[in-house]
């Protein structure tokens, strides 16, 4: 796995950890275990994400720097294998 | 609104094109049971819950299940990519084929079109958290049965994780409907309808 792919890999791990956690403060709105974990995940989150703009390119739209031209249509989708 | 990440949930990496699997695996796209209909069913749900902790669960299980949505399209795409005709008319992918090509198209494993038909928008919490959790089970069921069917690792791994988000769902919806009783006469729960009768129970609708 390439070092791309790894910080692609850390960014699904670090969003899932969230999503559970997001559905789980849903129902445990008070819960300061949480909380705090999801500060922490929220941090790693978008540090990576960032890190990830920078080196290869946007993970939303709005992401993408215009400096570089549209770059949202040239890297590949996730179903198709280079870009998963 | 919803905004698009361009990533997977979790990674689909299927290296074996497998017509049959695709015909079985398609039922989780727009069969009764799938990823489709519960998206569809949580979103327009969420418009008459009462409970925001429960409006906030059904808006997020109902986007997550997008997600799931996407992961088993892209397994569809890769199971079919790649197919001669030869193999084609040999799985029996014809039949799909002669309609759809290779694109994705949301029907059950026997070929029966998506209909809103497979889920419940009833305007009353506690019918429609029961239907959730038993639409979470009824999907844990059919991923059961597609690990039955399947042998590539990499069918499997993607179906368990899917198989799993299942079971935490009903776990969370199971929640949901305490937090629902929890805001009504113990003595009968079924005495109003929060969404719909004025001062039912410990916080009347908005």
């Amino acid at each position: 796995m390439n070092e791309k792919d790894m910080l692609m890999r850390a960014i699904k791990k670090y969003d899932f950890a969230l999503y559970e956690l997001n559905l789980y403060l849903d129902t445990h709105p008070h819960c300061s275990n949480a909380l705090a974990y999801f500060r922490k995940y929220k941090d790693l989150r978008d540090k990576a994400v960032e890190e990830y703009n920078k080196k290869y390119g946007p993970v939303t739209a709005d992401q993408t720097n215009t400096d570089e031209g549209w770059k949202w249509v040239d890297e590949p989708w996730p179903w198709q294998k280079e870009g998963n | 609104m919803w905004k698009y990440e361009k990533k997977l949930q979790y990674p689909v990496n299927i290296k074996k094109p497998d017509a049959r699997m695709a015909q079985v695996i398609i039922s989780q796209l727009g069969g009764p049971d799938g990823e489709l209909a519960a998206s569809l069913r949580y979103l327009n749900q969420r418009y008459s819950m009462p409970y925001s902790e429960v409006t906030g669960l059904l808006t997020d299980i109902g986007t997550e299940e997008l997600a799931h949505v996407e992961m088993i399209s892209a397994m569809l795409y890769q199971l079919t990519k790649d197919l001669s005709i030869d193999e084609i008319k040999k799985s029996g992918f014809d039949k799909y084929f002669v309609d759809h090509t290779l694109g994705i198209y949301p029907q059950s494993a026997a070929g029966v079109p998506f209909t809103a038909a497979y889920f419940q928008s009833k305007g009353d919490p506690i019918t429609d958290l029961t239907e959730n959790m038993a639409a979470e089970q009824k999907a844990r069921s059919t991923y059961d049965n597609i690990l039955r069917l399947a042998d590539d690792p990499d069918v499997k791994d993607a179906i368990r994780f899917l198989r799993q988000r299942e079971i935490v769902h009903f776990q969370r919806f199971g929640e949901g409907l305490r937090i629902v009783q929890d805001n009504l006469n113990a003595k009968n729960f079924y005495a109003c309808n929060p969404a719909f009768n004025r001062n039912c129970g410990r916080r009347p609708r908005m």
